[in-house]
């Protein structure tokens, strides 16, 4: 949807009713704050995420968005708040009630995460080809032949070249292993995938050709994700609708264009201000 | 030899005894669990076998014919110190013969004779975690074994075919036993996993890392492997030059400096036998029966 699309429609709250009205929210966030101490982490966030959509979570150094995105996926306990997750078996399940394994169990199937810093989401120790297959193996896959396919399959679809299949993390560039990260995140067709920054850290050169190459998964695979990241590039580029942070709470959400090319919250005008700036 | 008096029976007071029959119980409750035991001091430092002779003297009795091998042999340091060991402070009746033996503690192997049901083999193990290679945190190996998250063990040998076109892994092979722990059963070559699916009762103890597990008779252990890489209890593809015999794990022995090698069984015993039997390798010599 164009902006002007979404302007004529006249909507500037929450459209979600309308894009995706169809189908049951994958994910259902309701009321989450979580505060460290004295200080705030994230406060009373609430929204919905439906299949095949892309969420981006905006706002300056502090704001709360990796806080919350690790509440969400279950790597930290909100203080407040629900997040239900649209489960094969169960349908919407509170994450937080669920058991131990149970949790566990999703965050090594029907989800993924992908972290800023490589090294937190690789196993350095271990070759190209043995982070892909990891999560094939870790539910059952046996047969090395076809892990080993897999595995060149989804180096491929990253743009590293199947020579480097066994070589070690350590050996490939920043921009590499970000791919890589990727890739065994992806590689076992998850239904919700967390983004913390995941062209942060790395030259500006090597993030256009990340955010192309994600681009082209997301569409390609129909990825639910959300997506954190204080670029508004990324945004643009990937996310269908955004969230816009300050001080840990949601000062504004909805339509990306919409809320990029016609920003309602003082915040949010500075912050699209600052970028056209650039 | 008689007991010390100055010793409590096997060196262990009765108390830290108790405290590992009831970890040793534990363990065999829960086949391939590992449970934390309070490792003590032992007059021998860790790496030489600590974890096994703790569990040796809480499992003697005054009856008992221990039998201490380390490598398959009976007369290395090792071997000798601990038998020298529990014949001082037990008292106990030692033998190099498996098959005269109740309690047998190793180190690296299993005696090519099968063992029997009134016999417990005692293992020492250095580290007895199989997940540490791939995840160093306790607390989350802790966690993988209580959930069943094996995943990681395949990554292991996913990288060792990756690296060597096969599984190159040939001790401390990584074993499922019961279709629930994944074990390690201490540096034993891999040629001797299948044994374990035995009559007698395997015990495991780790001194430095506190830990104690156990296979009761009969249990299923199963080697890791993949569908197209299936395990193979591999040993080097020659006969006993002693005793000729195919089917033992042998060990191979520089005979000079020119580089001269031959392959000899590792189990000094089993070799001794079967050359008593009138069995010869293409190096052998024929031993006498009083073999001691
Ligand atoms: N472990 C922690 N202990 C105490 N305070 C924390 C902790 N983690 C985050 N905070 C605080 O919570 C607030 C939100 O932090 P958070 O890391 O979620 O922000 P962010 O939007 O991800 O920032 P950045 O863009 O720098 O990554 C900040 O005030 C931060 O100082
Ligand atoms: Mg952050």
């Amino acid at each position: 949807m164009s902006a002007q699309e979404a302007g004529q429609s006249g909507v500037h709250a929450d459209p979600s009713h309308q894009a995706w009205a169809a189908a049951d929210p994958l994910l259902r966030v309701s009321g989450v704050s979580k505060s460290y101490g004295g200080r705030i982490g994230c406060a009373d966030v609430t929204f919905d995420l439906y299949p095949g959509e892309v969420m981006g979570i905006v706002g300056e150094s502090g704001s709360g968005k990796s806080t919350l995105l690790s509440c969400l996926a279950g790597h930290l306990v909100p203080d407040r708040g629900e997040v239900l997750f649209d489960t094969r078996a169960g349908g919407l399940r509170d994450t937080m009630t669920m058991s131990e394994p149970e949790r566990r169990m999703l965050s090594r199937t029907d989800w993924a995460f992908v972290h800023q810093n490589p090294r937190d989401g690789l196993r350095m120790g271990v070759s190209a080809g043995g982070n892909v297959g990891e999560r094939l193996m870790a539910v059952g896959a046996r047969h090395y032949g076809q892990i080993r396919d897999q595995a060149l399959d989804w180096l491929d679809r990253v743009e590293i070249a199947a020579d480097r299949v066994d070589d070690r993390p350590g050996a490939f560039s920043g921009g590499m292993q970000q791919r890589l990260q990727i890739a065994r995140n992806l590689v076992t067709g998850p239904r919700l995938v967390f983004m913390d920054e995941p062209t942060g850290g790395l030259d500006v050169s090597v993030q256009a050709r990340l955010l192309d190459l994600l681009r082209g998964l997301v569409r390609e695979m129909g990825l639910s994700a959300i997506i954190v990241t204080h670029d508004l590039a990324v945004v643009r580029l990937l996310a269908d609708r955004l969230m816009v942070m300050k001080s840990g709470r949601v000062v504004e959400a909805g339509l990306t264009d919409q809320v990029l090319d016609d920003p309602q919250h003082g915040y949010t005008q500075l912050l699209v201000s600052s970028v056209l700036q650039v | 030899m008689t007991q010390n008096v100055q010793y409590n029976f096997a060196y262990l007071d009765e108390q830290t005894k108790r405290m590992i029959r009831r970890a040793l119980l534990k363990a065999l409750a829960i086949p391939g669990y590992q449970v934390p035991f309070a490792s003590r001091e032992m007059p021998m430092p860790y790496g030489w076998g600590t974890g096994g002779v703790q569990v040796s003297a809480a499992v003697l009795t005054p009856g008992d014919t221990l039998k201490v091998i380390d490598q398959g042999a009976d007369d290395t340091t090792n071997a000798v110190s601990i038998r020298k060991f529990f014949q001082k402070t037990a008292g106990v009746a030692v033998t190099e013969r498996t098959g005269e033996a109740s309690v047998i503690q190793t180190r690296h192997r299993i005696p090519e004779a099968p063992l029997t049901e009134d016999q417990i083999l005692v293992y020492q193990v250095p580290i007895p975690e199989p997940l540490r290679f791939l995840e160093p945190r306790e607390t989350e190996t802790r966690k993988m074994h209580a959930l069943e998250e094996y995943g990681l063990m395949h990554v292991k040998l996913y990288e060792d075919i990756a690296r060597h076109g096969h599984i190159a892994t040939a001790y401390a092979y990584p074993v499922k036993v019961e279709g629930r722990y994944v074990m390690d059963p201490s540096p034993i070559p891999k040629f001797d996993n299948p044994k374990m699916e035995m009559a007698a009762i395997q015990l495991f103890g780790a001194g430095r890392e506190q830990r104690i597990y156990a296979l009761p008779p009969y249990s299923r252990v199963v080697s890791l492997d993949f569908e197209d890489y299936p395990f193979e209890a591999s040993k080097a593809e020659h006969p006993c030059a002693l005793c000729g015999a195919t089917h033992s794990y042998l060990d191979e022995v520089i005979m000079d400096d020119a580089g001269a090698r031959m392959f000899v069984c590792s189990d000094t015993d089993f070799c001794a036998g079967r050359r008593a039997a009138g069995h010869l390798g293409e190096m052998g010599v024929p031993v006498e029966e009083d073999r001691t």
